[in-house]
């Protein structure tokens, strides 16, 4: 397993989010979509997010397929799986804890 | 993905790369084509291969892939040496086949639980007393004592009457023909003690087994459903008769279980009530078998069964008369154990339990023979290869990773080697079973090859592979690049190791050699014994006579059986000394008090000892008249035990309320066994008269045939039709020769020498090519050392005595150890020998004669390698 990055615990669920609501994109279209969604605020690191994907892949969250696109090259495209639904509910659900929490220390102090 | 994937992933590793690389080159190419700068994309992207191998140890799983890479590598290195390698599987499999099959016998025959409920709580329940300095163990009771055993602990045992499963003759009514099956007599709760369902109608209770000879019902086994019924479902209510008694079959056992007895599989059960014993209380026929109730101490239960047993024995005792006090002491003296019984308790098992062990033994040192041989090789091995380890090591390789890497090639040896192995273990186990007893009366032993067999195969090979790959695996890792690149690594460690093994080697070829010739010469002993009689064309005709029928019958059935063509003589006995039944009795001479020896006696009729050509000195044979009780005749060891060797003839001799006169004296010959010393034996007249002076009729006899043809068995179907056209009531049960019944005696004799030899040769053979490895490999890494010792002038018996001084002393350690292993082991295999001395010079020159003739033979090639080295091309070479 690669070492937890900053982006670590947020590139999970950013990239689940993602699948969920644009299907079927490659690992480029992935990163264009987070920086472009977030306001050019974040950055998936491009190197972390390939690493990221095939774990993911391997904890049956996401399934890759090989497709031709229109110009004949191939790619690998990910798509979100039954677990991978569940997987984000979850994630979401604690990322708004701990942002509430943040939010809650930053409010009392 | 799942781990199956990942594990998958391995075995297409190429792809797993090609994709990766694909995606992450597809990335960048999309980078740049939404107008990025490609430097500055690949920049952003960072280092293209680490992202690949990080994505690649997620799809992968890392170790297996480097444990398929070193498989591969091992296999690779396998084959290059291919003759080397072969000689490593084919002497390791036949170790490890060796091993399985005695494992195979000895699960069997001791470990195995029985398929019953709680066998971990069952006993066999023994009696232990000391007999002329050795301890004897008896476990046959008699039916009221346990009766009384069986209330005595009610409540924290429950005991088990089980007979030894016989073979007996029965016939079902509709077929006319007899036939034979296992019969076992069995208490009635016996099923339910043990658990037991039935596949088809109903087991016994306890109310089937209440009054004795009421309870004329059996239980069929599984087994024997199958084979004599074919699982006919209607075979319930038929009926068939053993004896006099008419059994109804009322069910068929559960298929897993086969009796109480490993090497007997019974066919029927009959409640022990129907055994004619079971209101004797001298007859000794049945097991006791008991089951702890859960929680229960085991002291408190033998304790109260040897109160019980004990008084019964003395209530039995004011019965004798005329023994001394001194004797009777002697026979109540017994100890009563409780012997583990989980694996069942059996005749074999006390027969052959030594015997398997002292085999195992054998075989297991076989085994590290052959891993001190791999050893060795692999050692060898490691050192040729030892700049290729530095060079692994120079670039990164870890010491676990290089001991993966020989560990893994050694696993390689070790799996060929085990598939071989049982494949071999798979044949010769049967094949050891089948030697056991003779062929028309086998030893059925289950050995089926389930997980415990699978599992212990599996074990061993791993435990092999660590042995002989472990040392050379460390050794390996712990190369020091900078010596071994250099070429200059420490030989001598090197070789202390494999002079070490071959003195290990050499001790345990001795000690199987020295065991082997103890068991050769113990059957060489017993086979050349004298038997005193002719064994040569005697055909045993064992049959029955339903009913009963008087003697003058027999005789006429005899007197048919002269007339047929290639008979010479005919006689009649009881039955045939060395077939396994025994009769005897105390007896008084000339009125006076019967002493506390046993005599054994023997029904015959006039003319046995002709047929049997046991020597007559004095007296006369058995006429047509004479019956029991009247005359005698006795063997030598009968008139020096009972007459002090004077003239026994016209003496009187009692047997109980029988009297007879001595009229003749023959040569001794064994009467129940032939390693044991010649019991005194009295022949009494096969006609028998009751008080009032009526013939008694007799139910079964056998024939003595002497043939005049070479092969007796070639009379065999005449002579069985023969029997019933003389008398239409008798009909011949079973047909044996005298020599098969001599033969017999020493089967565990034969199998042990045989099979001891077969190892010893294997294990010679081993050690001699163990020898030669180390010797032709310490002349190749001298050889520089050589070369410059001829260059300056080393004579060829002085190159010769060099190179293998080193290697013949460690031969000499290595026997004298064994020696002393030898010595030491002796006592635990004392009761498989026969007249033979472990401390006879022959013994112990016969294998130090072997092992140094092997070591001369394997030392060889090496000497005359070195000898031939060529001073000047060796300067030359390397430097």
């Amino acid at each position: 397993m690669p070492k937890p990055d900053s982006l670590q615990g947020s590139l999970d669920l950013l990239v689940l989010k993602i699948l969920s609501r644009r299907p079927r994109l490659h690992g480029y279209a992935i990163m264009s979509a987070i920086k472009d969604r977030s306001g050019d605020v974040l950055r998936a690191e491009e190197g972390s997010l390939y690493p990221a994907l095939h774990r993911m892949e391997e904890a049956g969250w996401i399934r890759a397929e090989w497709i031709t696109k229109d110009t004949g090259r191939r790619a690998r495209i990910y798509d979100l799986t039954a677990a991978g639904k569940k997987q984000l509910a979850a994630e979401e659900s604690r990322w708004e804890a701990v942002t509430f929490a943040v939010n809650r220390v930053l409010r009392t102090v | 993905m799942s781990l199956w994937s990942r594990i998958a992933n391995v075995f297409r590793g190429d792809r797993v790369s090609r994709e990766l690389d694909e995606e992450l080159q597809l990335h960048i190419d999309e980078a740049i084509e939404q107008g990025r700068e490609p430097a500055e994309a690949r920049r952003a992207f960072g280092s293209a291969l680490r992202q690949s191998e990080a994505s690649r140890d997620i799809r992968i799983v890392a170790w297996l892939e480097s444990l398929r890479a070193d498989a591969v590598f091992g296999w690779r290195q396998l084959m290059k040496r291919k003759v080397t390698s072969a000689t490593a599987i084919l002497s390791l499999a036949l170790a490890i086949g060796a091993c399985t099959a005695a494992f195979r016998l000895i699960d069997a025959l001791l470990l195995r639980p029985l398929p019953v409920a709680a066998p971990e709580r069952l006993y066999d329940v023994a009696r232990q007393g000391v007999f002329e300095g050795q301890v004897q163990t008896g476990d046959t009771w008699a039916y009221p004592a346990f009766r009384l055993m069986r209330a005595a602990v009610k409540g924290q045992a429950e005991l088990l009457a089980i007979s030894s499963a016989e073979r007996m003759d029965l016939t079902y009514r509709a077929d006319r023909e007899m036939e034979k099956a296992w019969v076992q007599y069995v208490s009635g709760w016996m099923f339910g003690t043990f658990g037991l369902r039935p596949s088809l109608g109903r087991l016994f209770t306890e109310n089937d087994d209440l009054t004795p000879h009421a309870h004329p019902y059996a239980v069929l086994s599984h087994d024997y459903w199958t084979r004599r019924f074919g699982q006919d479902p209607k075979v319930i209510g038929r009926t068939f008769r053993m004896g006099d008694d008419l059994f109804e079959v009322v069910g068929v056992g559960p298929g897993s279980f086969t009796g109480a007895e490993p090497g007997k599989t019974t066919d029927l059960f009959v409640p022990t009530m129907m055994h004619a014993g079971v209101i004797h209380d001298d007859w000794t026929w049945h097991r006791t078998l008991a089951q702890l109730k859960p929680g229960v101490a085991l002291e408190p239960v033998r304790a109260r069964l040897h109160a019980t047993s004990r008084a019964f024995e003395e209530e039995r005792a004011k019965g004798f008369t005329g023994m001394s006090r001194q004797s009777i002491e002697k026979f109540l003296d017994l100890k009563l154990v409780l012997q583990p019984a989980a694996a069942g308790a059996s005749g074999l098992q006390q027969d052959y339990r030594v015997s398997l062990i002292a085999m195992a033994v054998l075989v297991v040192l076989v085994l590290l023979i052959a891993c001190a041989n791999v050893a060795n090789l692999m050692t060898a091995q490691a050192s040729a290869r030892a700049r290729e380890m530095a060079l692994r090591v120079s670039i990164g390789a870890g010491r676990w990773r290089l001991v993966q890497l020989v560990l893994v090639e050694s696993a390689w040896i070790a799996f060929l080697a085990a598939a071989l192995g049982s494949w071999f273990a798979w044949w010769s186990a049967p094949f050891v079973v089948s030697r056991i007893n003779p062929a028309d009366n086998p030893v059925r032993l289950s050995l089926p090859a389930d997980w415990r067999v699978l599992g212990f195969g599996l074990a061993l090979t791993l435990f092999v592979t660590l042995l002989f790959g472990l040392a050379p695996a460390l050794r390996a890792s712990a190369v020091k690049p900078m010596n071994a690149l250099r070429g200059g690594a420490d030989p001598h460690s090197r070789r202390r190791m494999m002079h070490a093994l071959i003195a290990l080697q050499v001790a345990f070829c001795f000690l199987v050699l020295f065991v082997a010739g103890l068991f050769a010469a113990t059957f060489n002993r017993l086979s050349h014994r004298p038997t005193g009689f002719s064994a040569e064309r005697l055909l045993l005709l064992e049959t029955v006579a339903q009913p009963a029928q008087a003697p003058v019958f027999w005789d006429q059935v005899a007197e048919q059986l002269r007339a047929a063509p290639g008979v010479e003589t005919v006689a009649l006995a009881g039955f045939q000394p060395l077939g396994g039944d025994s009769w005897n009795g105390f007896v008084s001479v000339n009125g006076d008090p019967p002493g506390p020896i046993l005599a054994y006696f023997l029904k015959i009729s006039p003319d046995w000892i002709d047929t049997m050509k046991i020597a007559l000195l004095d007296g006369r044979d058995f006429r047509p008249g004479d019956t029991t009780p009247g005359m005698a005749i006795v063997n030598e060891t009968f008139v020096k035990q009972y007459f002090q060797g004077a003239n026994p003839l016209g003496q009187r001799i009692a047997k109980g309320s029988q009297d007879f006169q001595v009229v003749g004296v023959v040569r001794d010959a064994p009467y129940r066994d032939i390693r044991e010393p010649i019991l005194p034996v009295a022949f009494v007249p096969l006609h028998s008269v009751d008080a009032k002076g009526a013939f008694q009729p007799i139910r079964t006899a056998t024939f003595v045939v002497r043939t005049s043809s070479a092969n007796p068995l070639a009379l065999v179907s005449i002579l069985r039709r023969e029997v019933p056209r003389a008398r239409p009531e008798f009909r011949v049960s079973n047909i044996r020769t005298q020599a098969e019944l001599v033969a017999s005696q020493t089967l565990r004799e034969r199998l042990l020498a045989t099979l001891a030899l077969f190892f010893a040769a294997v294990a010679l053979l081993l050690a001699g090519i163990g020898l030669y490895g180390v010797l032709d490999y310490s002349v190749l890494q001298r050889r520089r050392e050589i070369g410059i010792r001829m260059a300056i002038g080393a004579q060829a018996g002085d190159i010769a005595r060099r190179v293998t001084a080193d290697v013949f002393r460690m031969v000499l350690a290595g026997a004298l150890v064994g020696l002393a292993l030898g010595m030491a082991s002796v006592r635990y295999i004392e009761t498989l020998l026969y007249q033979v001395k472990p401390t006879d010079l022959a013994m112990l020159a016969l294998p130090a004669f072997a092992i140094l003739a092997a070591a001369f033979l394997a030392a060889l090639p090496a000497v005359i390698h070195a000898v031939r080295i060529d001073p000047v091309t060796m300067l030359r070479a390397d430097s």
